[in-house]
């Protein structure tokens, strides 16, 4: 049931052309991204040479390139994920769903499915192309291994978000605005949040502020560190903004 | 057996507010296996909230929904597959083909694997619409798409069928064609169906019930009101009409509505004065020239209550 939901979800965002754009820009960013990083890499080469600890072509290009897509995808989850509720709403088929024989969790999370499943196929090329290197250098396959799963916590992080933003409105551009400003809100104050609360003595409260921080979760695995605190946390606030979808279309049932 | 085991869909005290208004106030409803009920009511009266009410899509203030014996409140998944519900927009996903919308429909609808063509199948040849099946939604026209919500109630064969305004924007054959599809359904299924076409209810429906702000004003079968209220109402055409109160003074007249300079509406009691009155006519010389039974009684019921 849930897979049935998150399968209609993902052919409905192959049918807009939204979606398509979205790819075909965001694999030409990264692509731009790559092949920069890697003359830079190729011109600079010669002087790292010489240091005493030179970071590798993985350091040097294939980090940047996810720190990339990690800000690409700040834009490209509220573009994606705005029509999953809203657009529902305003065309009035959300009616389908819930007269259907599901339970609102499996809605939500097929939905969430769906969306994720879209966003880590737009990653897969070019999670791939740092593999075209593979034969010429020696390449990091940890730090590969470690940013792949960084942006994928990002992207089920962000999915979640702009499911809950998506089930509070009936306009999907609405949607889309507040996905952004939610997440970018999170990232701007989360910090300051956190060393407040770390100033006043407050640590448990600081720590647990820690999950609403995704770029703080990803700096570690950025960097190749598997810090199983900031896994968790992304964790968490998948699953908190997926409960929170959640009650916010049971609330919908219940309020009319 | 107790009422609610018998009954396919149970509703007592359903009651829904918004606020301080009250949209749906305490109505009672039964329909048993292989009954058709018209809900009537108008625009306002609470009929969409009382189904959204019945198919789970809204939780109810207070009172009881039972579907085939499943509380829908308590089970909600498991009675809601005995549903089969058609709000008044049909639900269609535009760019989606009229199979995979089907498809996608009767497999939320739990139908298992094996089954699903032949219940896809089914269910387009009964709405007439096998010959589109490759055709994107939003490309059919209102009729089709009226038939394909249609459609995706019925693929799963449930017990309940909730279909509002079903009719709405078709040509008149093909209301025809759905109105003996509905007739056809009710033999198996239960159906509420909800309609302005009141020559509808009393076409297809057993029963019907009349809602008016938000209360049932109106329940009982329709051949009972065939018979309590055939040949009670009719029209007199006259050419040299009389005063209305020449007409009022005969016996089993009573009550004498002037519909023009020659047409008058009489309601006449059970003793049914008819034969009297024609020679009352011929006697006084009036010139009478017309002479029929009244519109529907229904829609007499539904205006008397409703205003």
């Amino acid at each position: 049931m849930v897979l049935t939901i998150a399968s209609k979800e993902l052919k409905a965002l192959f049918a807009s052309p939204l979606a398509w754009t979205v790819l075909t820009l965001v694999q030409a960013v990264a692509a731009f991204t790559f092949l920069k990083r890697l003359d830079d890499f190729l011109q600079v080469q010669p002087q790292l040479v010489q240091l005493p600890s030179p970071p590798g072509v993985t350091d040097f290009v294939v980090a940047p390139l996810f720190a990339t897509v990690a800000i690409l995808l700040l834009f490209v989850a509220p573009l994606l994920g705005m029509r999953s509720i809203a657009e529902e709403r305003r065309n009035q088929t959300l009616v389908f769903l819930t007269s259907a024989p599901l339970s609102t969790a499996q809605l939500a999370l097929g939905k969430f499915l769906g969306l994720l499943f879209f966003l880590l196929l737009t990653l897969l090329p070019i999670t791939l192309m740092p593999f075209s290197l593979a034969t010429s250098t020696r390449l990091d396959y940890g730090l590969i291994a470690s940013l792949c799963l960084g942006v994928f916590l990002l992207s089920a992080g962000f999915a979640a978000v702009s499911l809950f933003i998506s089930s509070l409105t009936a306009h999907p551009v609405a949607a889309a605005f507040g996905t952004f400003a939610a997440i970018v809100a999170m990232i701007l104050m989360s910090d300051a949040a956190g060393d407040a609360l770390r100033a006043r003595g407050w640590h448990v409260p600081a720590a647990l502020v820690q999950v609403f921080s995704p770029m703080k979760n990803f700096e570690p695995l950025g960097k190749g560190v598997i810090d199983t605190y900031a896994i968790v946390c992304s964790v968490l606030l998948t699953l908190v903004f997926l409960v929170l979808a959640v009650r916010r279309l049971e609330g919908a049932r219940l309020r009319g | 057996m107790s009422i609610e085991q018998t009954a396919t869909i149970f509703a007592r005290a359903l009651t829904r507010r918004f606020g301080a208004h009250t949209a749906v106030n305490a109505i009672d409803l039964e329909l048993k296996r292989g009954e058709v009920l018209g809900f009537l009511g108008p625009n306002g009266a609470g009929k969409t909230t009382t189904m959204q009410m019945l198919t789970g899509n809204l939780a109810p203030s207070a009172g009881e929904v039972t579907i085939c014996g499943i509380d829908l409140l308590a089970e909600p998944v498991n009675a809601k597959r005995r549903i089969g519900y058609l709000p008044e927009h049909p639900p269609l996903y535009r760019e989606l083909t009229v199979d995979e919308y089907l498809t996608l429909a009767v497999k939320l609808h739990r139908v298992p694997k094996p089954k699903r063509r032949e219940a896809i199948a089914r269910a387009k040849q009964r709405c007439g619409i096998s010959d589109v099946g490759r055709k994107l939604i939003g490309t059919l026209s209102k009729g089709y798409q009226q038939r394909v919500g249609i459609a995706q109630a019925i693929a799963h064969e449930p017990d309940v069928l909730i279909l509002d305004e079903p009719t709405a924007g078709l040509d008149p054959n093909q209301i025809r064609d759905i109105r003996v599809l509905v007739r056809e359904l009710g033999g198996a299924h239960s159906v509420i169906l909800s309609t302005h076409i009141l020559s509808e209810v009393e076409a297809i429906c057993d029963r019907v019930q009349i809602m008016h702000h938000g209360r049932v004003v109106y329940a009982d079968t329709i051949a009972a009101l065939k018979a309590f209220h055939s040949g009670r109402t009719i029209l007199l055409g006259l050419r040299r009409p009389p005063e209305p109160s020449a007409l009022e003074r005969v016996a089993g007249v009573t009550r004498v509505e002037r519909l023009d300079a020659n047409l008058f509406r009489l309601q006449l009691a059970a003793s049914d004065p008819t034969e009297q009155l024609v020679a009352l006519c011929v006697q006084k010389n009036w010139g009478l020239y017309q002479l029929s039974s009244a519109q529907t009684s229904l829609e007499d019921v539904f205006v008397n209550l409703t205003q």
